[in-house]
């Protein structure tokens, strides 16, 4: 029972090395990326409960989180203490998902996207326009991070601990949701919606309680979203960052639980790191984040629709066969099958 | 929070719900026509808007005729709609998750490539010299460009409606839609009849793209707030259905305008509240039909 399994043990280490990332890193904007990418992956994980298990992919997640940056930051701003802006935070999110999920779960496929994509929309334009509440596009300032027990949250590794233990945190509860019966059940309404329903499922019901478990985790990275940045604009609930956090689930994968860490990894890392600087193309394209955004999507779609991960494990072993003498087995053969 | 307006106020506003219906109808139709015959959630079709309107800004620019300004970008946005279903759309056909990531991902580089070439700077073309003035009744004004707005969306849902409903490319459509393999069997080419909407549903968001320039302006972001106006109109009116399209089209027209006059701050919540009527109340939209 006790014994260190090596799956144990390639957690534990991997623990041990997010603990130990700022002493090691030591350069604080590189700690505030990291920090960034947990949050990021505490969203893309959120998001994956829906893509991932439950088969429906919501382009409306920028608006919950939003929704909960912006619940934060007003009643910080109206002068009241953290806790109470915490709490908000996650009780209006968890509410936004309730209409949300009233709305759009009357259906599947297209239409559920459209209608969170609608409503994520709608969410905008409240930011945007209805200024008299949240100041429009000059957005709301967050100017005091949290204590939480008197440690201050103010400094780069402080924060980035905090991050990190709210990040554990999600993916234990993930991984407790998806291993339970409620996840084999929200799967099951994945994959077999009519026969989940004869087996008396309330499959409504099912999506319903996870959209708002997807709701509550997106409300808490929009909490840490506005604790990080210590800003909160009309951006943050644009229909881009909507499509960034499904590239986050898209590109790890999606239904499993380190596909989206990756991705949340791989997108943040990709619009903050100078990368390929001096590259001519390449530098000019990371530059352009929305081009890269949209080279990436058509990309995943033409070539690797599994996702980038799985999608270029795929490539380079292919290209690696190619490159020995014969592959063992022809390589069309289950193209060939049906 | 309400504001009063005076009647003649009102009067404008209505002119204006008008003007604003008729481009949604000009572009939601063509949302509509590939959404309901062809299931493809074109979520580029506010890019379309966006790039015809910026075809037309230079087309304006380099003197060309306001009306051929219009029909040349919407041809020039009905090639590309069409080499992109040809190209990349056609291998997705009935996957609707990579379809969503290509017509989004298309869209992102669609408005980078024009806020490189047209900056971020907002164009206003001004409205062709014979559509400049207004017209005076019931000791009221009334610019003639917003009427004229209406004309050409009234006349284009017309001719629409004629093609879908009476002609034999109509009947070959909606052969097509309702049952691919048995079009095919009977030597209908379901494939090129595909390709000829995406066009044309290109073709009218690029010329929506154009008649709103002088009323909307053109801006980087355009796109995205088009977008889903044009999801409300489908979702409000029913996908496939003309008619609702164009019901749904001047009722957002009307929210729009008084919502915006009248409660200022809500106009964008007052655009949702019908949105989630028809929901709860009929989810397949005003005029849609029920898919089983």
């Amino acid at each position: 029972m006790n014994r260190l399994t090596p799956r144990g043990a390639a957690i534990g280490i991997a623990v041990l090395v997010l603990a130990a990332l700022p002493v090691w890193i030591g350069n604080p904007y590189y700690i505030n990326v990291a920090s960034q990418i947990l949050l990021y992956a505490v969203l893309a994980l959120a998001l994956n409960v829906m893509v991932g298990y439950g088969g429906l992919v919501s382009l409306g997640h920028a608006g919950l989180f939003a929704m909960a940056g912006y619940a934060g930051a007003l009643v910080l701003q109206a002068g009241h203490g953290h806790l109470l802006a915490d709490l908000s935070a996650i009780v209006v999110a968890v509410a936004a998902t309730a209409v949300f999920g009233l709305l759009s779960l009357r259906s599947t496929g297209i239409g559920f996207l459209m209608i969170t994509l609608a409503l994520g929309q709608i969410v905008w334009g409240i930011a945007y326009r209805w200024a008299d509440l949240t100041n429009g596009d000059n957005g709301v300032n967050v100017t005091t991070r949290p204590a939480p027990f008197g440690i201050s949250l103010a400094s780069a590794d402080a924060f980035y601990w905090a991050t990190l233990l709210v990040f554990l945190l999600a993916v234990v509860t993930m991984a407790v949701f998806v291993r339970s019966p409620f996840g084999a059940s929200l799967r099951g309404t994945r994959d077999q919606p009519r026969r989940m329903n004869a087996l008396g499922y309330n499959v409504w019901l099912i999506r319903f309680v996870a959209f708002l478990f997807s709701g509550f985790w997106t409300g808490v990275a929009g909490l840490l979203f506005i604790y990080y940045n210590q800003f909160v604009s009309p951006q943050v609930a644009a229909l881009q960052a909507s499509a960034e956090a499904l590239l986050m689930v898209i590109s790890g994968g999606t239904a499993t639980l380190l596909g989206p860490i990756v991705g949340a990894a791989i997108v943040v890392i990709m619009k903050n790191v100078k990368l390929f600087e001096n590259w001519w193309i390449l530098g000019e394209l990371f530059t352009h984040w929305n081009m890269m955004l949209g080279v990436i999507f058509v990309a995943i779609v033409t070539f690797m629709p599994e996702g980038l991960v799985p999608g270029s494990v795929r490539l380079w072993k292919r290209g690696l066969q190619s490159v020995r003498k014969r592959p063992a087995v022809p390589a069309k053969l289950e193209e060939r099958a049906p | 929070m309400m504001t009063q307006i005076t009647a003649a106020q009102a009067a404008i506003l209505a002119i204006n719900s008008l003007a604003l219906g008729g481009l949604l109808f000009l572009l939601s139709s063509g949302f509509s026509l590939i959404f309901g015959l062809m299931r493809i959630p074109n979520l580029m079709h506010g890019s379309f808007f966006m790039l015809g309107a910026y075809f037309g800004v230079t087309l304006l620019g380099w003197g060309t005729n306001f009306w051929l300004a219009a029909v040349l970008s919407g041809l020039a946005v009905a090639a590309i709609g069409g080499v992109i279903e040809r190209l990349l759309l056609r291998r997705l056909e009935g996957q609707v998750l990579p379809q969503v990531l290509l017509t989004l991902g298309l869209a992102f580089i669609i408005a980078d490539i024009c806020l490189m070439v047209w900056t971020g700077d907002p164009y206003q073309p001004s409205a062709p010299s014979e559509l400049r003035g207004a017209v005076t009744a019931f000791g009221m004004f009334f610019p003639l460009y917003r009427l004229a707005i209406l004309g050409v969306a009234v006349v284009i849902a017309i001719a629409l409606w004629i093609m879908v409903d009476w002609t034999r490319l109509g009947a070959m459509i909606r052969a097509g839609v309702d049952d691919p393999p048995i079009a095919r069997v009977v030597g209908i080419k379901v494939s090129q009849l595909f390709t000829l909407i995406f066009s044309l549903g290109a073709a009218l968001a690029a010329f929506a793209g154009v008649m709103g320039a002088p009323y909307l302006s053109v801006y980087p972001g355009l796109d995205f707030e088009m977008l889903p106006l044009a999801l409300i109109v489908v979702i409000l009116g029913g996908s496939g259905s003309l008619l609702g399209t164009l019901v749904g089209s001047f009722l957002i027209g009307v929210l729009y305008n008084f919502g915006q006059a009248l409660f200022p701050n809500l106009a964008y919540v007052i655009l949702f509240l019908p949105m989630v009527l028809v929901l709860v109340l009929r989810p397949q939209g005003l005029f849609g039909k029920v898919v089983p």
